[in-house]
């Protein structure tokens, strides 16, 4: 059977999904998540259940795939193999690895189909990185995919972590760079629509990549900004979208709410992480100066005590740096990650709005043209009644492809936000449990070096 | 204002002395007030200088220090480390996070503002507890000193009911202190750097010098350290999880990031243990030996103080022989100086020995609790995140 969504990990480790029993509990969790989602807005009991999937039947992605059909004029590719490879029900697990670009002078992209097992290794530009989001976003976005933000630019950006008293070596600037790509690339091609995208086969496959031509790479920032532009532009709108649809004004309210939250928590993560570092530092000059008081006493025992803590006391800095790196590069990265596919989702939701507007814009026009040829038609003017008539049919047209661009956005933003919200789960799910297993290391050397100690200190005698 | 009552004696143990039951001092109540510190002394005695066994006395930190000095300037004292002064009560700080937190009350949720009221009440208590302990310290010490004990201004001290009327310095008093320890500092570089004939005294000297600085400056580093490790905690990243329930985790998924909220909260809680005791066990430890090697210190100042005097003394003796003049003072004067010398050298001898014995026991038994402390906290750590982690991937 099919999956919704081929399970992944976005880790920098990654040891390969399991498939089989992970999506048999997916398909269940989404049709229990959806019944639950149900019993609290009961408008809604209708268009959810018969959007949504039951485990018995079709998967959600076909029909996310098929609705493109009616903009095949804008991207250049062959949809039928797409419908067909869906309908029987392949999967692509695809499992990316971003690797170090110190010599090779790129970024090494390695795409592996654990389906077919076909493997490509590319390499790849930052820039070539940020060229392929901006193509993505501007052929999706306005249908009501959340894109996933490409990195940003500048390390500065979303965080400001100080690592003691430099920024960060460029060692770990790299390594985050990295890292974030190899998360980019991932959360696109679990993407089912994306997957498929020849934009992003060519970009795992193609030796060669034509340089992006004066693409305005969409950051996080970037996506921000026109977000904002945007939500100024709804405000001046004088007709306020009549907001029918409970489901879409909760859902906007809650992601606003978790920017609110992440942005906070992330903050905190920084500050942790900022502690935990200058722990780590006073905690080596406390060693250097207990194996100093170790030197001068002049009890032998005592004195080789002394030094024994000394070393302890240095082990012990090593691990509060490492887990200040665990700390940093799981939580704070991956919070960095959502605050930017937050203001991707609410990307999405203007886009909504727009369409919505650009709707009711053509049944106001409609209604014009409508009163219009009434009035041509006491007017006896023939030709211009004829023309009259043409427009009106012209922009029934439009306000019919209107109301279905407004309903199919709807409905792609639904099934989005249920993707997403099971992904952001999953994802939170992983780091934490990678999270605490850190800490279980940590705690594990600890016991180790204290066990260590205990005999040296008791042997004073 | 705080009470803290305890039936059992709680002598932060930096030193390890051997209970007496004919003279045994304890600190049994103390209450803190706005600016001062009350401390009831507690004494059981089977001695006849005290009119009743057993008694008890209000006392506040600068009677102590009274009698601190007292010893300190009593000449026939010369020749022992004078058990150091306990420092005095400091709750600025702690009161001034606890106002900080009052004023911040409007810009946090009730659940963070409670739980940061516990975590600065519980520091405050932590603070007066140690000054506590400090206090009683220095009158153990004092009890049982073989010939500090016998003190006249101890005895008093420990029974007399009434307020001792003893003023803390005024600002004259201060000064000339300030200019006393200057002199005594100037003095004491030139003192030490007069060689010893006696090789045990040299040795202490130059050990005692090397070893006073090492011990501040780990005693500074370790408060760093400690700091560091307290001012960790307060970061309320655990504490944000709740409230991100119902924005990031919707429905089923609640159970699991609850689960790890709750398991934050221990281990937290596990951690801010581990920074008291490293503080207790370790830092105090430092604090202690870091005064009690300056009383070594002063005491071997002392000693060479009166050595010198005691060779001044008999140049003198031998100028007056030769000149003839005043021959008998000078007599007098060099036998004075020569009991005194002598006095000192051996009561200090014994009592730079047993300073060896008390700091050796101390760490000893600071080092192993610290160490079985840690290793308690680790375990305890571990198997609240292994139980959890087993529990979170079950659930997956």
């Amino acid at each position: 059977p099919p999956s919704c969504l081929p399970a992944e990990d976005i880790s920098t480790n990654s040891n390969g999904p399991k498939q089989e029993i992970l999506l048999d509990d997916d398909q269940e969790d989404l049709f229990a998540e959806a019944t639950e989602e149900v019993s609290l807005d009961s408008p809604e009991r209708e268009p959810i259940l018969s959007d949504g999937p039951s485990p018995a039947i079709t998967p959600v992605t076909p029909t996310v795939i098929i609705t493109p059909r009616a903009e095949a004029s804008m991207f250049d590719r062959s949809l039928d193999e797409d419908e067909d490879t869906e309908e029987n029900g392949d999967t692509f697990d695809m499992q990316i690895t971003v690797s170090d670009p110190e010599k090779v002078g790129g970024f090494g992209c390695t795409s592996l189909n654990l389906f077919s097992r076909n493997e490509f290794s590319v390499k790849r530009r930052f820039s070539d990185f940020l060229g392929l989001h901006s193509k993505l976003a501007s052929k999706y976005m306005h249908i009501g995919y959340i894109v996933p933000p490409a990195p940003e630019k500048s390390i500065v950006g979303m965080t400001k972590v100080k690592v003691g008293k430099e920024d960060l070596s460029s060692a770990e600037f790299v390594e985050k760079r990295r890292s974030a790509l190899q998360r980019y690339l991932t959360r696109t091609v679990t993407h089912p629509a994306l997957l498929k995208d020849p934009d992003v086969i060519q970009f795992l496959e193609n030796t060669e990549l034509p340089r992006a031509v004066s693409t305005q790479a969409l950051s996080g920032a970037g996506i921000l900004r026109m977000v904002n532009k945007a939500a100024e532009a709804v405000n001046k709108m004088t007709i306020k979208m009549n907001e029918s649809d409970a489901w879409f004004e909760e859902k906007q309210q809650q992601f606003e709410n978790l920017d609110i939250q992440l942005r906070k928590l992330h903050a905190s993560v920084e500050s942790l992480v900022c502690h935990r570092k200058e722990l780590s530092v006073n905690t080596a000059s406390f060693a250097k100066s207990a194996a100093m008081l170790g030197n001068s006493e002049d009890h032998t025992a005592l004195s080789r005590a002394l030094s024994q803590l000394a070393e302890v006391e240095e082990k012990i800095d090593q691990l509060h740096q490492e887990q200040a790196y665990a700390d940093f590069y799981l939580f704070s990265e991956l919070l960095g990650d959502y605050v930017r596919l937050i203001a991707a989702v609410k990307g999405v939701f203007d886009q909504r709005m727009k369409t919505w507007s650009k709707w009711q814009d053509a049944q106001l026009l409609l209604q014009r043209k409508r009163e219009a040829e009434t009035k041509l038609q006491y007017a006896n003017k023939p030709d211009k009644l004829q023309q009259a008539k043409d427009e009106i049919k012209e922009w029934e047209t439009k306000v019919q492809q209107g109301e279905r661009d407004f309903e199919q956005i709807s409905k792609n933003i639904r099934q989005e936000v249920g993707r997403f919200e099971k992904q952001r789960v999953k994802d939170f799910k992983v780091v934490i449990i990678k999270y605490l297993e850190s800490l279980v290391h940590t705690q594990q050397q600890l016991i180790k070096y204290w066990e260590a100690f205990l005999p040296e200190a008791k042997a004073i005698a | 204002p705080i009470r803290h009552s305890e039936s059992v004696p709680n002598v932060a143990v930096n030193v390890d002395l051997q209970t007496d039951a004919t003279l045994q001092v304890d600190i049994s109540d103390a209450l803190s007030e706005r600016d001062k510190v009350k401390f009831t002394v507690h004494t059981k005695s089977t001695l006849p200088n005290f009119k009743q066994n057993e008694f008890s006395v209000v006392r506040q930190h600068e009677e102590f220090i009274w009698l601190h000095d007292s010893f300190v300037e009593n000449e026939d004292y010369a020749g022992f480390i004078i058990p150091p002064a306990p420092p005095r009560p400091d709750f600025d700080a702690s009161r001034e996070k606890l106002q900080k937190l009052g004023e911040g009350e409007g810009s946090m949720t009730k659940e963070e503002f409670t739980k940061m009221k516990q975590e600065l009440e519980a520091e405050y208590l932590a603070i007066f507890k140690k000054t506590v302990a400090m206090h009683e310290v220095f009158l153990c010490r004092v009890a049982a000193h073989p010939v500090l004990r016998k003190d006249l201004n101890f005895h008093v001290f420990l029974e007399y009911n009434q307020d001792l009327s003893v003023r803390g310095k005024n600002k004259k008093e201060k000064l000339e202190d300030f200019f006393k320890n200057v002199v005594k500092s100037a003095d004491g570089v030139i003192v030490a750097g007069v060689k010893d004939v006696d090789d045990f005294f040299e040795h202490e000297k130059t050990f005692l010098l090397e070893y006073h600085n090492r011990v501040k400056d780990a005693s500074i580093k370790s408060d760093r350290m400690i700091r560091s490790h307290k001012s960790k905690l307060h970061i309320p990243f655990p504490h944000l999880f709740p409230h991100l329930f119902p924005h990031l985790f919707p429905h089923l998924f609640v159970r699991f990031f609850l689960k790890v909220s709750e398991l934050f909260e221990k281990t937290r809680k596990i951690e801010a243990r581990v920074a008291a005791d490293e503080d207790l066990k370790l830092a105090d430890l430092l604090k202690y030996y870091l005064r009690e090697s300056q009383a070594a210190k002063d005491l071997l100042y002392r000693r060479g103080r009166a050595l010198v005097d005691y060779e001044n003394a008999n140049k003198a003796l031998d100028k007056a022989r030769a000149k003839n003049k005043d021959v008998l003072q000078a007599e007098t004067t060099q036998q004075v100086c020569c009991q005194k010398f002598e006095k000192i050298s051996e009561s200090a001898k014994q009592e730079l020995i047993d300073f060896k014995t008390r700091r050796v026991a101390a760490f000893r038994k600071n080092l192993v609790e610290l160490a079985e402390l840690e290793l308690k906290h680790a375990k305890g750590n571990l198997q609240l995140l292994q139980s959890c982690l087993a529990v979170l991937k079950g659930d997956t």
